[in-house]
């Protein structure tokens, strides 16, 4: 699977994008769990999940939204455009 | 509304726009428009220690089109507008740089001036972009602020 950073979080995880193995993970919140038992480097870009957001296949979810059936799963700090 | 023309109402681009042709262009597709009204974000400088260099606009390239597509099409819904037209920058961007267009145009005036309004508190908040000041202080992100939150959060009141 695809996994996408966006802001600070692509800065702490050292790259924008990588493939992943999910294992057994079913949610975005359970594979970032995984992602943070591999690393310093997660464990540092998701120290505060609540200002961590999600995107699954391109469309907002959140840390419950299942990643079984996913392509790609994004995380970014909240939005500032405009 | 065929997809081409949906396509058309909203960019997502690296260069400058001109105000003025982006209005001559909505309102000649627009026979029936009455109103038009246009908003422009710019990069504020700042001042003293403030002051900044220059503003870095990072976005999801995958999906920030199609972020655009639903809240123009979530607009639409709400207002009669007889066009509407996005353009959004990404890259670095100076003081004084034009960010964002949002232009509404509809018969009468209020739900163009409603429709604007709603469009940049959405924005602010659904689009997936993320900016980053430069200036003499270092770099640093921009922390989403609860005011935006709350002004996107009254429109779902009046939805």
């Amino acid at each position: 699977m695809r996994v996408l950073y966006f802001a600070w979080l692509r800065e702490r995880v050292g790259a924008g994008e990588e493939e992943v193995e999910p294992g057994g993970a079913a949610t975005a919140g359970e594979l970032v769990r995984a992602l943070i038992a591999r690393d310093e480097r997660y464990a540092r870009a998701f120290e505060d999940l609540g200002s961590v957001r999600v995107a699954v296949d391109q469309q907002m979810g959140d840390l419950d939204t299942p990643i079984a059936e996913a392509r790609e799963v994004a995380f970014f700090p909240p939005v500032t455009g405009g | 509304m065929d997809g081409g023309a949906r396509t058309s109402r909203v960019s997502v681009q690296a260069e400058d726009f001109d105000i003025g042709a982006e209005i001559a262009r909505l309102t000649a597709g627009a026979a029936d428009a009455g109103a038009v009204v246009s908003f422009t974000g710019l990069v504020r400088g700042g001042a003293g220690e403030d002051a900044i260099e220059a503003m870095e606009l990072e976005h999801y390239p995958a999906m920030t089109e199609r972020a655009l597509d639903a809240i123009v099409a979530e607009a639409e819904r709400r207002w009669p507008l007889a066009g509407v037209r996005v353009i959004h920058r990404h890259g670095r961007l100076e003081p004084g740089a034009r960010i964002v267009l949002v232009l509404t145009a509809s018969r009468h005036r209020g739900a163009a001036f409603e429709a604007a309004e709603f469009l940049m508190d959405y924005l602010k908040t659904r689009a997936p972009f993320w900016k980053k000041e430069h200036g003499g202080k270092g770099a640093a992100w921009v922390d989403a602020r609860e005011a935006d939150d709350d002004a996107a959060r009254r429109w779902e009141r009046e939805g």
